[in-house]
């Protein structure tokens, strides 16, 4: 080394510790978790989504309904007595079919969210990882995918077939996963070029590793937030497509059958046959959608600093 | 080590080149990133000529300073020795092998000995990872000992940058710029290299902490025997810490010479004109010398100027620099090369912008119209 002739170059000699730079917040727990459980929209997005759950999975079990049998001589009563929501035009209780049919709703939601955001994630991030050749190749599939019309296809599969939840919730994930590979994708692809990501290659890191290791942390913010939108969305085309009378056939329950049969009734003066199932769905999307919003805040808000 | 480290499984010493020894060599290393159009099939319609032809010798132990201004190549060169990028051609030689053309499964075996220290300390951190885990990732990587021996590397890495161990478990945000970086050079050195490429490891930092770090680099070298690839355009820190420096211009190494020798007796006339640019702390030397401004841009790196690629902005130019490209030999002492056509007057000792016009011939200036 060169003696330090130059004068320019001063300060201490050798490493000091700087502890008094550090910051006062302590690390232990990620700063995107302490600012989700800070933020007043995701918190309350998550207590309606709780509050939604214990209802339709634990209500059946305290408030004991007959969801299957058909009885003419308790149609269309007002709320009150046993019934306090009252009950629809095949005598059955609202209260007790609004949970029933909360639970396909959110089964629904989440089975496509976790099925599209896990198989758009891992396609999205293997595609813009590998890149070239590949990478177009696979992103062509996925604008394939993309300009299929959802509500469309499923209106013609569900007039060609008869639909359980199964094969929507098969149908919805098919259809949304390209936006989430879309969106990891270009993540990963601007990340490629991050230090960071150089500097686990230049340890020998394999590629995978880096992949799993460095990339996914960090697109995590990105398809979470897709994630809980897609809830919304599934939960929205699920009760469209039986709004239509296009749903899987009774006895098998969901919001959307109830609003389309609530709706005939209205014209009948039995309103309180259309809003509960109305409200429930609102209340859903609308939670699930505050938390999306709360999440994109909190992402953008981080990558800004 | 000197701090009675602990010995990690398969971290043995691999056949040692002793002090002295060539330990990298680059040989006519090149390095065109290709400009490609068209919507179906991609046609190269040009090429970025970042590194064209560069050829040096590192020796274990010392320093070597690469200069030049923004652009020149010099982080692609970097990038090319650690094989982040493919090399277009050449040959590279580290430890007397040629890895130039090894993929990157043959390259992890490599990447023990040739670490890199990034720029920005900002960006070469995983703002998602531990301390630990950031510094850990090279020894997990090579699976070097257990975890309990790792986690006992870890704090020993710790203190030799001057971080503590309650610092393990923080996240890089938590840290000041200066720490970061220390952070950095503990995760290179993790996996004790015999090569760091440092890119501009204080660029990015603030003026007051710089020292700090390039200390903390200098004490390290003595330590651990380090060679060093150091990257910079602050020619004072360069100077402070070279042993040999290498100046870039577009692509091209155009001297290289001993550290000291450089600033004393700069043979080319671009290095003659960065060395006027360095501030002067003296308030009366800084009026009295004087400053060559270089005229105009640094031209395009897609299509390179014909001959001597600094001859339209040099000021000593003929129709020979324009003509044909200079070699890069040797001029005045040993180990000093340069690649010009009209080296700057060896006599002249007046200091390192001496500004005596060797042209003997008609200058470039007068017949261009022509």
């Amino acid at each position: 080394m060169q003696s330090a002739e130059h004068g320019a170059i001063t300060g201490s000699v050798g490493p000091a510790p700087e502890g008094g730079e550090v910051s006062s917040r302590t690390g232990g727990r990620s700063l995107a978790l302490d600012d989700f459980l800070h933020n007043k929209r995701a918190m309350g997005g998550c207590a309606v989504v709780l509050l939604l759950i214990l209802f339709c999975f634990v209500g059946p079990l305290l408030y004991r309904t007959n969801q299957t049998t058909v009885n003419l001589n308790l149609a269309n009563l007002p709320p009150g007595g046993g019934h306090p929501l009252g009950t629809d035009e095949y005598g059955i209780d609202i209260l007790g079919r609004l949970m029933v049919g909360g639970q396909s709703s959110l089964e629904l939601g989440f089975a496509v969210a976790i099925i599209s955001t896990v198989i758009g994630a891992l396609y999205g991030a293997i595609s813009g990882m590998i890149g070239g050749i590949f990478d177009a190749f696979l992103m062509r599939i996925v604008d394939t995918l993309l300009a299929v019309p959802t509500f469309i296809l499923l209106l013609i599969m569900a007039s060609m077939f008869t639909l359980n939840l199964l094969s929507i919730i098969l149908l919805l994930s098919l259809l949304s996963w390209p936006y989430v590979s879309r969106l990891v994708r270009g993540q990963v692809l601007s990340l490629r070029t991050r230090e960071f990501v150089q500097a686990s290659t230049t340890m020998g890191s394999t590629r995978m590793r880096i992949l799993f290791r460095h990339m996914m942390p960090n697109t995590f913010n990105i398809f979470i937030v897709t994630t809980t939108f897609a809830v919304a969305d599934a939960i929205y085309s699920l009760s469209a497509l039986s709004f239509l009378g296009l749903g899987p056939p009774p006895p098998f329950a969901d919001w959307g059958t109830m609003l389309t049969n609530g709706v005939n009734d209205l014209f009948d003066s039995y309103p309180w046959e259309v809003y509960p199932a109305l409200i429930a769905l609102v209340v859903t999307v609308l939670a699930f959608r505050q938390i999306g919003d709360a999440l994109n805040d909190i992402a953008s808000a981080r990558s800004t600093r | 080590m000197t701090d009675g480290a602990v010995e990690l499984a398969l971290l043995e010493e691999g056949p040692a080149v002793a002090k002295g020894d060539v330990l990298l060599r680059a040989d006519h290393l090149k390095k065109y990133f290709p400009i490609k159009s068209g919507i179906l099939i991609q046609r190269e319609v040009a090429r970025v000529h970042a590194v064209d032809d560069v050829s040096f010798e590192l020796r274990a132990g010392e320093t070597l300073g690469l200069v030049g201004e923004s652009g020149c190549g010099k982080s692609t060169l970097a990038r090319c020795i650690a094989r982040l990028y493919d090399i277009t051609s050449g040959s590279l030689e580290f430890e007397g092998t040629d890895i130039s053309k090894y993929s990157r499964r043959q390259l992890r075996a490599v990447r023990r000995d040739l670490q890199m220290i990034f720029q920005d300390p900002y960006a070469s951190l995983n703002p998602r990872k531990r301390v630990g885990a950031i510094i850990s990732d090279p020894l997990r990587i090579h699976r070097a000992g257990s975890r309990d021996q790792i986690r006992r590397r870890i704090l020993e890495l710790l203190e030799l940058v001057g971080l503590s161990a309650e610092h393990i478990n923080r996240y890089p945000h938590e840290f000041s710029g200066g720490q970061r970086q220390r952070i950095g050079v503990a995760r290179a050195l993790a996996l004790k290299p015999k090569l760091v490429i440092a890119d501009e490891p204080v660029s990015a930092l603030d003026v007051s902490i710089r020292a700090q770090v390039i200390n903390l680099l200098d004490d390290l070298q003595d330590e651990l025997g380090l060679t060093y690839i150091f990257i910079a355009h602050d020619l004072g820190v360069v100077r402070h810490v070279s042993d040999r420096i290498a100046v870039m211009y577009l692509g091209k190494i155009v001297e290289i010479s001993p550290a000291e020798e450089l600033y004393q007796r700069p043979v080319h006339p671009y290095t003659e004109a960065l060395l006027s640019a360095v501030p002067v702390p003296d308030p009366d030397l800084s009026a009295s010398r004087q400053r060559l401004v270089l005229e105009g841009d640094v031209p395009s790196p897609i299509d390179p100027p014909s001959g001597c690629r600094f001859h339209p902005r040099c000021r000593y130019a003929t129709q020979v620099c324009k003509a044909a490209e200079p070699p890069l030999v040797q001029h005045g002492s040993l180990g000093h090369l340069a690649a010009c056509h009209h080296p700057l007057s060896l006599q002249t000792q007046v200091g390192a912008w001496a500004t005596v016009p060797v042209s003997a011939e008609t200058p470039l200036s007068e017949t261009a119209t022509t």
